[in-house]
C-alpha cells in the first residue's frame, strides 16, 4: 500500500527551478532513498513534504490526506516525523525533557492548557522517555543538557525524539553527515533495528554505503528532476546515474 | 506537600517564613540610630516589596521560560489599576472586587495585545509591544480622560455610588478594606529601641503573593511549563514535533499580563488612585530590570530583582550630603568633604547611577542574575562540606568534539 503519493510537484525560487515535475511514491513499510548530486532539490523536496515550504503546483498525499497547506504541527499530528540535517533538538533542556516534549505532542495534540499538572510525576511519558534513551543508548545522560552532546549522540537524541511519537513516516536527512564510520555504523544498525517496527522511512543520503545497505529502493534526483528509480543494485550500474552524481567515475 | 516536590516545598516555605518575619527582618536598625535609615520596614516599601515581586513573577512567565521580551507589561499593570479604582467607585470600597476586576480587565486587554504582537518574536515583538504600551498611556492622557481622568489621576471622590457600599462616611471618603479591615490599619509594637510595624494591607499582599507563587511554582513544573521553555529554546524543532506555539505563547502572555493586573489591583487596595504614569515605558523596563537583575528563568530571582530595586529606590534616594557629612563627621574636614564629593553622585537623586552600575555589575559578571550568585555561594559551600564532589544536577560538560 502506498503511503505518501507526489505528483507533479515544482517550487521555483525567483528563476531557479528548484524541483521540476517530480513524481514519487513510497510504499508503506519500506525504506526508500533519495540520493543525487549537491543542488539536486533534496532538501527543498522534503521541507514540501513537511510544510515548511509549499510547493508551487502539486499534490502532496499521505494516506488519503492531502498535505498541501498543511502547517508543520499539523503534518506532524497525522504521523509524519523528521530528522534534520543538522540536529535540531531543545540545546537547553536536558535529554529527558527532550524527548518528553515529542512524547506529551503525540499524547496531548498541538495545545493542552495542563498548567496544573505535574510533568514529574507523569509516570507514562517518563517511562517512554527513558525507553526512548535506551533504545538509542544514551539513558545514563539522560539529565545532561541537550547542547554538551557530540553531534553524533545529538543526531541520536534527535532520532529518538522522532521515534518517541510512533510515527507512521520518518524523514532522515542525511542522518550520517559527517560522522565518522564507526558512528555511521551504529547509526545503520539502529536505523535497521527501528526498521522493524515498521515504521516507513525515506532517507536523503550522500553515502552510498548507507544507501545501499539501508534501502528498499532508490529515488536519483539531479537538477530538480527524477533521472532513475529503482532498486539499489539496479541504480549502481545505471550509467544516468554515474553521470549525474559522479561525473563519470565508477561506483 | 500541596502537589510541590520537596525542594519546591522548602523553597515555598522559605519564602512564606521570609515574607511573614519581614517587619521584624527589614528594620534591623534601633529608631533614631545612625543606620535607621536602611530600615525597610514600613508598610508603604514592604507592600511595594511584594506588589512588584507578583509583577515581576508574571512577567518571568513570559520572559524566563518562552524568551519573548516584552517592554509593554506596565500597560497591563495600569490597566488593572484603573480597573480596581473604578470598582471602588461604583460598587464597594472592599478590595477583593477590585482586585479581582483588575486581574480580569488586564487579562482581556493583553489578550488583545497579546494576539496581534505574538505574530512577530524577537525584536518587533519587542516593539510591538511598547507601541501599544505608549499608545495606552497616551489613550490615558487624551481621548480616555473621561475613564481615566487625565493627568490628575483618577481617584475616588465624595458624590461616588459605590452601589453595594455607601458614598461617604461622617464627610469623608470611606476607606480601602478587606471585609471591615482597612488597609490602612496597622500595628506597632515597640521593642527596645526597635519599632516594628504590622500592617493589615502588607498580609493581604503577602497572602497574595504567596499564591501567585504558588500558582507560578506550579506552571514552571507543568507539560505546560516545559513546553514554554521549549518555544525559548528552539521553536523550530517544537513546530515540527507537532506543538502550534502560538496559543503557547498567548496563553504565557495572558497569564504574565494577569499577573501584572494583580499587582496594579494590590496597589489600588493600598492607595485608592491610578495615574497614566503607571502605564510608561520606563515602568514597563522596570519590571525587566527586576527580572533579568534578579535571574530571569528562575523562580525567586524576579522576587529579589523586585526588591533589590525597590529597596535602592526608596533608600539610596533618600540619603543626602548633610547625612553624608553626619557619617564622616569623625574624619578631618577636607578628607570628609572629598569623600562626600565622591559619593555625591551615587545618592540622592543620583540613586539611579548606583543601580545602573550594579545592574552592569550583575549582569557582566553573574548573567544568572542574583540568583546565580546565590548558586555558586551555595556550591561553594557544598564543595567544602563534601570534598567528594557529586555531579551536579546538570553538568555542562564541553562538547566531545
Amino acid at each position: 500500500m502506498e503511503i505518501l503519493r507526489v505528483e507533479g510537484v515544482n517550487k521555483s525560487f525567483g528563476g531557479l527551478r528548484a524541483l521540476n515535475d517530480v513524481n514519487f511514491s513510497v510504499e508503506e513499510g519500506t525504506v526508500q532513498a533519495i540520493i543525487g548530486p549537491n543542488g539536486a532539490g533534496k532538501s527543498t523536496f522534503l521541507n514540501c513534504l513537511i510544510g515548511r515550504l509549499v510547493p508551487d503546483t502539486g499534490s502532496v498525499m499521505f494516506g488519503d490526506i492531502s498535505l498541501t497547506g498543511m502547517k508543520p504541527y499539523e503534518i506532524n499530528q497525522i504521523g509524519i516525523s523528521r530528522v534534520f540535517q543538522t540536529p535540531e533538538i531543545f540545546g537547553d533542556l536536558t535529554l529527558m525533557e527532550n524527548i518528553m516534549i515529542p512524547a506529551l505532542a503525540k499524547r496531548d495534540g498541538e495545545f493542552k492548557l495542563h498548567a496544573f499538572a505535574d510533568v514529574g510525576k507523569d509516570t507514562e511519558v517518563r517511562d517512554k522517555a527513558l525507553h526512548m534513551l535506551e533504545d538509542v543508548g544514551l539513558v545514563e545522560k539522560k539529565d545532561m543538557v541537550a547542547d554538551s552532546l557530540s553531534r553524533g549522540d545529538k543526531r541520536r537524541l534527535e532520532l529518538a525524539m522522532c521515534l518517541s511519537q510512533d510515527p507512521k513516516l520518518l524523514l532522515l536527512d542525511e542522518p550520517t553527515a559527517g560522522m565518522s564510520r564507526a558512528d555511521t555504523n551504529n547509526t545503520i544498525d539502529l536505523l535497521k533495528r527501528i526498521g522493524d517496527r515498521g515504521i516507513t522511512k525515506v532517507v536523503i543520503e550522500h553515502d552510498m554505503h548507507v544507501v545501499f545497505s539501508l534501502a528498499d529502493k532508490v529515488t536519483v534526483l539531479a537538477q530538480g528532476a527524477i533521472i532513475a528509480e529503482g532498486k539499489p543494485e539496479d541504480i549502481k550500474g545505471d550509467p544516468r546515474v554515474q553521470e549525474a552524481y559522479l561525473g563519470g567515475a565508477h561506483l | 506537600m500541596f502537589g510541590l516536590n520537596k525542594k519546591d516545598t522548602s523553597l515555598f516555605f522559605l519564602v512564606l517564613l521570609l515574607v511573614v518575619l519581614a517587619p521584624f527582618l527589614l528594620n534591623p536598625f534601633p529608631e533614631g540610630s545612625e543606620l535607621a535609615q536602611f530600615n525597610a520596614g514600613y508598610p508603604d516599601l514592604m507592600q511595594r516589596f511584594l506588589i512588584f515581586g507578583i509583577f515581576a513573577i508574571g512577567f518571568n512567565i513570559l520572559f524566563g521560560l518562552t524568551g519573548y521580551l516584552s517592554f509593554g507589561h506596565a500597560a497591563f499593570l495600569g490597566v488593572g489599576s484603573y480597573a480596581g479604582v473604578w470598582m471602588m467607585k461604583l460598587l464597594t470600597m472592599n478590595v477583593i472586587p477590585a482586585i479581582f476586576m483588575s486581574v480580569v480587565f488586564a487579562g482581556l486587554f493583553s489578550l488583545l495585545v497579546g494576539y496581534i504582537s505574538l505574530r512577530r518574536s524577537g525584536i518587533y515583538f519587542s516593539i510591538l509591544t511598547l507601541a501599544f504600551a505608549q499608545m495606552s498611556f497616551s489613550l490615558a492622557y487624551s481621548v480616555l480622560t473621561p475613564i481615566t481622568n487625565g493627568e490628575t489621576g483618577l481617584q475616588l471622590a465624595l458624590d461616588d455610588p459605590r452601589i453595594l457600599g455607601v458614598s461617604s462616611e461622617n464627610g469623608a471618603i470611606p476607606a480601602a478594606n478587606f471585609f471591615g479591615i482597612p488597609m490602612r490599619e496597622s500595628f506597632e509594637l515597640s521593642m527596645g529601641g526597635w519599632l516594628f510595624t504590622f500592617n493589615a494591607g502588607y498580609y493581604l499582599c503577602a497572602v497574595v503573593m504567596m499564591i501567585a507563587f504558588y500558582v507560578a511554582i506550579r506552571i514552571f513544573r507543568s507539560p505546560f511549563g516545559m513546553m514554554l521553555r521549549a518555544v525559548k529554546s528552539n521553536q523550530q524543532r517544537m513546530n515540527f514535533t507537532g506543538l502550534n506555539s502560538r496559543p503557547y505563547t498567548l496563553a504565557a502572555f495572558v497569564i504574565s499580563g494577569m499577573y501584572a493586573g494583580l499587582a496594579g489591583g494590590l496597589m489600588v487596595a493600598m492607595d485608592p488612585l491610578a495615574g497614566a504614569e503607571r502605564m510608561q515605558w520606563t515602568a514597563s523596563g522596570e519590571v525587566v530590570l527586576m527580572t533579568i537583575l534578579g535571574g530571569a528563568g528562575t523562580l525567586i530571582g524576579p522576587v529579589l530583582g523586585a526588591g533589590f530595586i525597590k529597596y535602592c529606590e526608596n533608600i539610596f534616594s533618600k540619603i543626602n550630603d548633610n547625612i553624608l557629612y553626619d557619617w564622616f563627621a569623625a574624619l578631618p574636614q577636607g578628607l570628609a568633604d572629598f569623600l562626600v564629593f565622591v559619593i555625591h553622585p551615587f545618592i540622592g537623586k543620583g540613586w539611579h547611577l548606583t543601580l545602573g552600575i550594579m545592574f552592569m555589575l550583575i549582569v557582566i559578571f553573574l548573567p544568572g542574575g542574583i540568583m546565580e550568585g546565590v548558586e555558586r555561594i551555595g556550591r561553594l559551600f557544598k564543595r567544602k562540606s563534601s570534598k567528594d564532589e557529586n555531579s551536579t544536577a546538570r553538568p555542562k560538560a564541553a562538547p566531545a568534539e
